[in-house]
């Protein structure tokens, strides 16, 4: 069974005026087919209003699809005595970090997940206190949010994510607010999660950067799917990601340009390393 | 100003005090607080003097601390012992100058008033400081609880009240933003009559408002991403749990009260220094 799957999925926003009355619908989604498998890392790219995080929100049953449907292992979205069990299995972490905790103190948010599920408190408690290791916060268990940095204040957000035990993390845009070393801090637990938990991860993103550990891409334009594969093939096709306004990392930037002047390096060079590796061995 | 007031704020310090039940602390103080107008003695008001200074002892809350909470009173408390003392009728005149006439019950009933009133202060933020603003929003919310038979929304709004604690110090900050980002445009805040600043005020209260709704909305959806539905069905990391130290606390209040009204009922009332 797949983690996650979308069948002819259609969104559209009601365009209203100024009295509230429809006057047309806006497309935000477009027929998207999508499967994920489970243990997979799936990164959606796309520029602003390419339609990834209306994608995000249905992935967690906070829209629903206006046409087509959306299966979360298994359970369709669409039913409202699923949507509980959704947003379970299907976590999600959110763009703005401080518009997402909801406790006072650090120990608390993360206990909020598992106290809206019932969960008996002396399991509330191991939980927290394995999530907050799990993303490397728990020294910080008793400190209010406020005091912490846009980094841990995400941090803090994955582990009431994983408080819930989810199969599957959604983030939508995490590192959007974050200064570079937030976005290393953030993308690292989310790497170690990955690896350690086997949890699918579907990050949404406008940073190429953060896509290059990926098992595959997704490049979104407009509402729908226009390209589709490993970090290496999307990035070797430089020239269709400028026209869907992605920035490409600068070393295959920098690949690219030396290519089409005729020096002979591979194909879809992701990081400086690799690069440098690449001019080394022309030698 | 803001920074002053010591009421509901939260002085963090490992003590007996800090430990109770906030459900103990909530109600306790409320008795002390009613507590205060029982009596009209001497000997009433050594009591109370004594039991609050015990527990601010061992709440291990420094005095200058608590007395910093009462600064913002003061114009209240002089106005309070002023009316007190010129305008009560009867008992012996001390003192006269033309109409204004100070009497030995004017006297008394303004040197209590102000006690009661320095009292209600201390013993109210003796409690918030004390607790922490979700333990006190907790207890609230299991002290209510009976209102739920009678269709009252006690989860939600404690449940209010926490976002609200959570929040106060984000909104300030963006206050603080907006403020110097007007001014950096040249909007003048300082001077200009009341009215004037007044008016310079919607420039930074029309986008802090945008803002809180837009945070408030990500906010309501976060919450439901991670399965909020209300408080049926849902469980407490913390729940509160009376321990022994709880119902020792209850008992010695109690104690206190009934010590009390007897000293406010069989002490004579006219025992005075004066």
């Amino acid at each position: 069974m797949s983690m996650i799957k979308t069948d002819k999925l259609i969104y559209e926003y009601a365009k209203l005026d100024d009295e509230g009355n429809v006057i047309g619908t806006n497309r935000a989604i477009d027929a998207v087919d999508l499967e994920v498998e489970p243990g997979q890392f799936v990164a959606i790219l796309g520029h602003n209003g390419s339609g990834k995080s209306t994608l995000a929100k249905q992935l967690n049953a906070i829209l629903t699809p206006t046409e087509g449907t959306v299966w979360v292992a298994g359970r369709n979205t669409k039913e409202p005595e699923n949507i509980w069990d959704v947003r379970q299995s299907a976590g999600m972490v959110f763009q703005n970090p401080d518009n997402q905790i909801i406790g006072t103190v650090v120990e608390e948010d993360v206990g909020f997940g598992p106290e809206n599920l019932g969960v008996p408190t002396d399991e509330i408690w191991t939980r927290v206190e394995e999530s907050l290791k799990k993303v490397g916060m728990i020294e910080y268990r008793h400190h209010s949010p406020n005091k912490l940095s846009g980094g841990q204040k995400q941090r803090v957000a994955i582990a009431g994510v994983i408080a819930m035990r989810p199969q599957c993390i959604v983030l939508d845009e995490p590192t959007a607010m974050l200064d570079p070393n937030g976005r290393k801090e953030v993308l690292r637990t989310v790497e170690e999660l990955r690896k350690k938990e086997k949890v699918t991860v579907i990050l949404i993103t406008h940073y190429m950067e953060e896509v290059v550990g990926a098992d595959r891409v997704i490049v979104m334009d407009k509402g729908s799917i226009v390209m589709e594969g490993s970090p290496k093939r999307i990035f070797s096709r430089v020239e269709e990601l400028k026209k869907y306004r992605l920035d490409v990392p600068q070393a295959t930037l920098l690949a690219y340009e030396l290519q089409k002047k005729g020096v002979k390096l591979p194909d879809g060079i992701l990081s400086t390393e690799e690069l440098v590796e690449a001019l080394c061995q022309l030698n | 100003m803001i920074r002053d007031i010591t009421i509901g704020q939260y002085y963090p310090a490992d003590s007996i005090v800090h430990k109770l039940d906030p459900r103990v602390k909530i109600v306790c103080t409320m008795l002390y607080l009613i507590s205060l107008f029982m009596f009209r003695s001497v000997a009433g008001y050594a009591l109370c003097t004594v039991f609050l200074a015990v527990i601010i002892r061992l709440s291990k809350i420094p005095f200058k601390f608590i007395t910093k909470g009462l600064k913002p009173i003061i114009l209240l408390l002089m106005i309070t012992l002023v009316f007190n003392l010129f305008f009560t009728s009867g008992g012996n005149v001390l003192v006269s100058v033309r109409i204004l006439k100070i009497t030995d019950e004017g006297l008394r009933a303004s040197v209590y008033m102000g006690l009661r009133l320095v009292y209600l202060i201390v013993g109210s933020s003796l409690m918030t400081l004390t607790t922490t603003p979700n333990a006190l929003t907790d207890g609230i919310e299991s002290l209510l609880r009976p209102l739920n038979k009678i269709k009252v929304p006690v989860h939600e709004i404690a449940m209010m009240m926490s976002i609200a604690l959570r929040f106060i110090p984000i909104l300030l900050e963006e206050t603080d933003k907006i403020m110097k980002a007007q001014i950096a445009r040249g909007a003048d805040l300082e001077s200009g009559s009341i009215i004037e600043r007044a008016k310079s005020m919607i420039p930074i209260l029309v986008p802090l408002f945008v803002s809180a709704f837009r945070r408030a909305n990500d906010l309501a959806m976060a919450m439901e991403a991670r399965c909020y539905r209300g408080g049926d069905g849902r469980t407490k990391m913390k729940p509160l749990v009376y321990k022994r130290r709880d119902y020792v606390a209850y008992v010695i209040t109690i104690v206190y009260c009934i010590i009390l009204v007897l000293v406010g009922r069989y002490v004579p009332f006219k025992i005075w220094i004066f």
